[in-house]
């Protein structure tokens, strides 16, 4: 029986007066990918980051592998992220750092893994991304969609439990797009706990195991894509889809 | 009247500009010290560093160097210490130069996008690991322009360290046109020294900046 | 502990006073003559023939190359020698006026060339003259762009004319002075008069943000608006 990997109960969160997220309750179990929709201002990304700590919440409370997020201790915060990685809209590769030290420089750091064995890593990892004839390229001579394949490798390389994606193909050319996709299903199909703030319905449709639609900081509707793009219930969700059309 | 040669005065100044030279550098090192610690401290988010960094710069961009140079010798002196004008110039150039450098730095930092902070962060880097291998490269190459063009404020700043009675380039200026009565002489050449001295570094810095921004 | 004693220097307010209206008429008189400097070389620098160019890039280079402490002793004591007497106030003018032209003539050119070309073209498809395009297109937008630089070196050359008390200029850190030389209080003299420059550089940062918007360029709107 598959348990719960990040539990997420009554959170709230403000900037400032303004209440972005109104009380969220998921709870995701190991394994399983959730595509998380909604229009801009929903929250979604706020919510995303929240699990790895990059967003600080003021109520409710957020477990991740049975650990609950202590804001204040960045000892801790860092043990957190070394078992959630994260993939960013705009990539956020280091300029003045080759590919394949890209990849390499956390675990390297971090995880304590010598040379050699880092650069073992980093090599296949870029060879399960596509590129690895790219080892030894800058990432501004990349496409955008080679630069965000880089940076999964990258949050691969330290072997988190939970991946999140934030809206990681919004910033590519649409030819591009299908490259990043690829390799992020294969992530589901291996068994990798995906957490995905995405536009891409079809994407959504075809590999997640539950879609979440999120609506003005709460969380509206959850369940199967069949369901959810199938059957929407609320008005916000059919108001949602249509506009996609 | 003893009846100097151009040559005479030209030599004298010369000899004179070794102190100017080197009061540059250390002001200039030692500051950087300082300015690089006053950086940290504000990163680090210490407790009280970002009002207490930036009450400093502004103390010291908001008053004149002058003003600067005699607190550090009338301020020393009040502890009974007989202060040498070189140490008090020192002291004070040094401070002076941390405050304007803290700030150049500090907008090189903030030109890095937020995104950069956030890998780092993500990937569960430490502080000190993000400053040495992500922020601190990147910051570096962005800041080797102004801080080189800062470098020519600093000589040009030792100037006024003639004022407390330090000799170097203008003093020694000074006191040969006493003794030479030959002001627009004297100080024609006392300002060419200073611009033989600063405008390859203004050059330089140009260039600098120029090979960043193309990339 | 060291005794410090600033009753007998804030007894001499009087004197401080003075100096700081001095300080700032200085610098009013400075900031209008050098901006008007600057922004003339700045319009050469942008947009006039090679030779002015070349001349006053050299004028630029020069002055941004040396302290204006031997800029102003060059002009006091110099320039003498060469017929022309100067009183200490006139030297001072002087100095500081050539010495923020330098400048003010750098800010103002970058200032220039950020005009998008659209507005020179629209200006001189409704037939303005040269001189007109220039002083009412393309000048207050300029000006609107770089006056927080303007403005920052303004305040520069105002904490730089400390200097002019050493040629006897009646300012504040010559009344500095002359107060420390009757009470032997130096360092209380020093730290009221610093207190007082930093006052007056807030003050001055102030004033001229917001004389800028109303009085020279006019309100330009914010970009997305």
């Amino acid at each position: 029986m598959a348990d719960s990997i990040v539990n997420i109960v009554a959170l709230r969160k403000r900037f400032g007066t303004n209440e972005v997220l109104k009380g969220i309750d998921l709870d995701v179990k190991r394994g399983e990918v959730i595509a998380i929709i909604g229009k801009s201002g929903s929250g979604k990304s706020t919510l995303l980051r929240c699990v790895n700590g990059l967003e600080v919440f003021q109520e409710g409370s957020l477990e991740v592998d049975g650990q609950p997020l202590k804001h204040g201790d960045p000892r801790a915060m860092r043990a957190l992220r070394q078992h959630v990685g994260m993939i960013f809209q705009s990539f956020n590769l280091f300029p003045h750092l080759s590919v394949g030290r890209n990849v390499m420089l956390a675990p390297t750091l971090v995880k304590k893994h010598n040379g050699p064995e880092a650069e073992q890593q980093a090599r296949k990892l870029l060879e399960r991304v596509g590129l690895a004839d790219k080892f030894d390229a800058w990432p501004d001579q990349l496409s955008g969609g080679q630069q965000q394949r880089v940076a999964i490798a990258r949050a691969l390389a330290m072997q988190p439990s939970v991946m999140l994606c934030d809206e990681i193909t919004s910033a590519l050319d649409p030819e591009l797009v299908g490259e990043v996709l690829r390799v992020v299903e294969g992530l589901a199909e291996e068994g990798m706990t995906l957490m995905m703030v995405t536009h891409e319905m079809n994407f959504a449709r075809k590999v997640s195991d539950r879609v979440v639609f999120m609506h003005a900081g709460r969380i509206h509707e959850v369940g199967p894509p069949e369901q959810l793009f199938g059957a929407p219930q609320t008005a916000e969700l059919k108001q949602f889809l249509s506009a996609l059309h | 009247m003893i009846d100097f040669s151009l040559w005479d005065i030209f030599r004298n100044l010369l000899l004179a500009a070794r102190w100017t030279v080197g009061l540059s550098l250390v002001a200039f090192a030692g500051g950087g010290l300082v300015a690089l610690a006053l950086l940290l401290a504000r990163l680090a988010k210490l407790r009280g560093a970002e009002r207490g960094v930036s009450l400093y710069v502004q103390l010291f961009q908001g008053t004149p160097l002058l003003m600067q140079l005699f607190l550090a010798y009338f301020g020393l002196a009040l502890f009974g210490i007989n202060v040498p004008a070189w140490l008090a110039a020192g002291l004070a150039l040094t401070f002076y130069t941390s405050a304007f450098l803290a700030e150049i730095w500090r907008g090189c930092v903030n030109s890095i996008a937020k995104g950069q902070w956030e890998a780092a962060d993500s990937l569960a880097l430490s502080f000190s690991e993000t400053m040495r291998h992500v922020i601190g490269p990147q910051a570096l190459r962005i800041a080797v322009a102004p801080t080189v063009g800062f470098l020519v404020q600093v000589i040009k700043g030792t100037a006024l360290a003639s004022v407390i009675g330090f000799i170097e380039l203008t003093k020694a200026g000074t006191m040969i046109t006493n003794a030479t009565f030959r002001p627009f002489t004297v100080y024609a050449c006392v300002a060419l020294m200073y611009f033989a001295l600063c405008w390859p570094i203004s050059a330089w810095s140009r260039q600098l900046e120029r090979k960043l921004r193309r990339g | 502990m060291v005794a410090l004693d600033f009753g007998a220097v804030v007894a001499e307010w009087p004197l401080l006073l003075r100096g700081a209206a001095f300080t700032l008429g200085l610098t009013a008189v400075a900031a209008v003559l050098g901006v008007g400097l600057g922004v003339a070389c700045g319009w050469a620098r942008a947009w006039g023939p090679p030779w002015l160019r070349h001349l006053v890039g050299v004028y630029v280079e020069l002055i941004r190359n040396t302290p204006f402490i031997v800029q102003l002793f060059f002009v006091f004591f110099g320039l003498p020698s060469l017929g022309v007497r100067l009183t200490p106030e006139l030297a001072s003018v002087i100095a500081m006026v050539i010495n923020l032209g330098a400048y003010a003539a750098e800010i103002s050119r970058a200032g220039i060339e950020g005009t998008p070309r659209g507005q020179i073209e629209a200006a001189r498809s409704l037939a303005f003259t040269e001189r007109q395009v220039f002083l009412r297109v393309v000048l207050p937008p300029a000006l609107a762009r770089v006056w927080p630089a303007m403005v920052s070196q303004i305040v520069i050359v105002m904490l730089g004319s400390a200097v002019c008390g050493q040629i006897a200029t009646q300012e504040l850190s010559y009344y500095a002075n002359l107060i420390q030389s009757r009470n032997f209080r130096a360092f209380e003299s020093f730290i009221v008069a610093t207190a007082l420059y930093l006052l007056l550089s807030v003050v001055l940062r102030q004033g001229l943000n917001w004389i800028g918007p109303r009085w020279i360029f006019g309100r330009v709107p914010q970009a997305g608006r």
